[in-house]
């Protein structure tokens, strides 16, 4: 137990505990010291100083983020002095950046926007020098506009501390300072994964996404084409809280609804794909059990986790399903199965995704994904985008009545539901694998040792007296623990799922930006999200991936069986080397 | 294998030997600095290649050695030409005439500070102060004084190492 000290706040005494910074000790007493730089997950930078308090004694203001309590301390939040102060440094912060905020992608969702609105600035004092850089728009998925960057730091402690990917870094000095891959390198060439979490950090519109909404708009007036959309589980977890919803409410039936209205002729579920995704999946895996094939199997349906294996862990190729992500399969499925359902040229097919992530994006791109010479998905856009074409599109979200995914690759079970929280797949490829192995349904269906937001969960399965061993990663920094466990006990694990992003998809890159009462990666947000899956899967009547009834029609028409010719050539594609390689370091290096 | 390729190889080898007596050391990593005064040595800037061999030798990402490459002036981050010229912009050579001399460096070699001749010949860089304010206005090439600088002797020792250079 840490011991009790007393400290006063604005002159009111309270009793806390030790050995926590005053920032922490005022966000428990009702206080809110503004902030900039500091994020609760990541390491102290003490870089934009808005935090500022007065400490009686002290000769300078401290940055209450960094500087620890203790017994008797005095401490003033709120004086004249100190408003004035914050007031200045948030002024000369927006003196060096771009006075674009009416034509900025994040206008009204910004936080330097409010941290000046709630500073009180009014009026300017100065004109400063402006930075003045290209953007970087040479990747997929991430696009770096360093003119807006105020170096608070979070995107390059995320990429290292949480991510370990460690693409970015601070260059050069002083006022040229710039965030930035090694050697100046175009995004397209680093080591960038593509998750998007440094978009998810940053404050300013310093990082966003390739933005794919006027290409869409676009081609929605196009009557030419047969308009397809698809939407992944944790879309629909999420999206609500762009229209001010509170997190954890699902809104998929209303982003049915939405989506019809924007000039989709079809809505169909990712979800039905992530059943897919299972059935293939598991029967690869219980082959490999059988002999045929590398253990541990690790999972494929996180495109940044695949991009990262490629670069940071290419000794595992083999381990790696070879099953595509249920977007890819998707895409597949509609510009083959379906374009013959619809008696349509596949090229006419329209094939659109709406994803919550921004790595998808560059999956997309990938060539070896290609179904006879045409991408499987033509363009993914991220939920913060959908939110935004809503809105732009005229569609009332907030009152909208929810419609039902069109046929025959909208049903979904459970299982697929539950694929967007890390721990998800795994689950949902138990359900199927126990039940194809054995014979027998899995009676206790909701394996609680898998869900959760603890970096690496592991679990035990009993197949008819055949020990499975299972571990799950979320984020790429856990799954480098777990990797290197694995590395030196190949034969620890037979089934590993491992998702880009913390708390898995739903806490994608591409998922809306933190409202006004959260923080971004907020946890609590994280398990209402996962919540509202959870409660889907618990809803469903059907919750095992391999007794969704239109998945086993689009075998019996089509397919065949899992893992057979048709699959391979549509459903299952290979990896290979790319380079630069990823260097993790064992020890923290970054700032 | 080429004279040149054998060179690059015994340099890399030089640096491999540094860095294994660094590697069993604790944080490692401290040593960035040292590694990469070390490769301006041997190839007398920072090399992309050696950069990356560090980064996979000393399991340092390569955002952050970029982060200390550029951070600190003393690294040079392009390959340098064949000679070296240093022009004095110091307070005794700029107020004879070290402004008119560098314009001339400038339209000869067609070039910035920092930047190098499209044949590799020569590069250009500044100098706050060579220690030879009696000879004002001065420029040092590769390691030479030449004093009392006037544009058309700027010409003329231009000239000389570009006659040297088409003899060897």
């Amino acid at each position: 137990m840490p011991k009790k000290i007393k400290i006063y706040i604005d002159n009111r005494p309270y009793e806390i505990e030790d050995g926590q910074t005053i920032m922490q000790a005022a966000d428990k007493l009702g206080y809110h010291i503004p902030r900039l730089c500091y994020h609760p997950k990541l390491s102290i930078e003490g870089a934009c100083r808005v935090c500022i308090v007065q400490v009686e004694g002290m000769k300078n203001y401290v940055a209450s983020c960094a500087y620890p309590v203790a017994d008797g301390m005095k401490i003033l939040t709120h004086t004249k002095e100190l408003r004035t102060a914050r007031r200045d440094i948030v002024e000369l912060i927006l003196d060096n950046h771009p006075e674009d905020c009416h034509t900025c992608e994040r206008d009204g969702i910004c936080e330097l926007q409010r941290l000046a609105y709630a500073m009180g600035l009014r009026h300017r004092h100065f004109e400063g020098e402006r930075k003045c850089y290209a953007k970087d728009l040479s990747s997929e998925s991430v696009i770096r506009d360093p003119n807006k960057c105020i170096l608070c730091g979070r995107c390059v402690r995320i990429c290292s501390e949480i991510q370990k990917v460690n693409n970015l870094g601070y260059a050069y000095r002083g006022f040229k300072t710039v965030v930035i891959p090694a050697y100046d390198m175009p995004f397209s060439e680093s080591v960038c994964t593509a998750c998007g979490q440094c978009i998810n950090v940053c404050p300013t519109a310093a990082f966003v996404e390739k933005n794919h909404t006027q290409e869409l708009f676009e081609k929605l007036q196009d009557d030419n084409l047969v308009k397809i959309v698809q939407f992944a589980p944790s879309v629909r977890a999420a999206i609500g809280e762009a229209f001010g919803f509170e997190p954890g409410v699902s809104k998929e039936k209303e982003t049915v609804a939405a989506l019809r209205r924007l000039g989709f002729d079809y809505v169909f579920d990712t979800q039905f794909c992530a059943d897919l995704t299972i059935m293939e999946e598991a029967s690869e895996f219980l082959e490999r059990l059988k002999g045929k094939g590398k253990l541990p199997m690790i999972t494929s349906c996180s495109s940044a986790w695949m991009k990262c294996m490629e670069q940071f862990y290419p000794d595992l190729i083999d381990n790696i399903s070879t099953c595509k992500s249920p977007m890819s399969m998707m895409g597949a499925l509609l510009k083959t199965y379906f374009a013959g359902k619809i008696k349509t040229e596949p090229k006419k097919i329209l094939s659109v995704a709406v994803m919550c992530c921004t790595a998808k994006k560059y999956e997309a791109a990938r060539p070896e994904l290609r179904v006879n010479g045409m991408p499987a998905v033509d363009i993914v856009v991220t939920t913060r985008e959908l939110a935004w074409m809503i809105k732009s599109g005229g569609v009332d979200f907030i009152n909208i009545k929810g419609e039902d995914f069109d046929k025959p690759l909208g049903l979904s079970s459970g299982g697929g539901a539950i694929f967007g929280a890390t721990g998800g797949v795994m689950e949902a490829a138990i359900r199927t694998a126990y039940e194809l192995y054995t014979g027998e349904p899995l009676m206790e269906i909701e394996i609680n040792e898998l869900r959760g937001l603890k970096g690496i969960k592991e679990g035990l399965i009993n197949l008819d007296g055949a020990q499975v061993r299972v571990a799950v990663a979320h984020g790429l920094g856990n799954a480098n623990a777990l990797l290197e466990i694995v590395r030196k006990d190949p034969g620890r694990y037979h089934f590993i799922e491992i998702m880009g992003c913390p708390g898995g998809c739903i806490g994608g890159g591409g998922q809306p930006y933190a409202g006004l009462n959260s923080i971004p990666l907020d946890e609590d947000t994280l398990k209402k999200r996962a919540q509202a899956l959870y409660d889907i899967d618990r809803h469903k009547t059907i919750r095992r991936a391999h007794n969704n009834p239109d998945i086993r029609r689009l075998y019996k028409e089509f397919l065949g069986k899992p893992l057979g010719d048709k699959s391979h050539e549509l459903l299952h594609t290979h990896y290979k080397v790319k380079f630069p390689r990823g260097i993790i370091p064992q020890e923290l290096t970054a700032r | 294998m080429s004279c040149s390729a054998k060179a690059q190889d015994s340099k890399l080898s030089e640096l491999n030997r540094f860095m294994d007596a660094l590697k069993g050391l604790s944080r490692s990593e401290s040593n960035l600095i040292a590694i990469l005064h070390k490769v301006q040595e041997l190839y007398g800037y920072l090399d992309r290649d050696a950069m990356d061999e560090v980064a996979a030798t000393m399991n340092i990402p390569t955002a952050h050695i970029w982060g200390v490459a550029t951070f600190y002036h003393y690294f040079k981050l392009k390959k340098p030409g064949k000679h070296v010229i240093a022009i004095c912009l110091g307070t005794a050579c700029y107020i004879k005439g070290a402004g008119e001399i560098l314009e001339k460096l400038k339209e000869e070699l067609k070039i910035d500070i920092g930047g190098m001749t499209s044949d590799g010949l020569f590069s250009l860089e500044e100098a706050r102060c060579l220690g030879a304010c009696g000879l004002a206005p001065v420029m040092m090439i590769d390691g030479k004084i030449y004093g009392s600088l006037t544009p058309k002797k700027v010409s003329e020792i231009l000239q000389g190492y570009r006659k040297r250079s088409s003899g060897e």
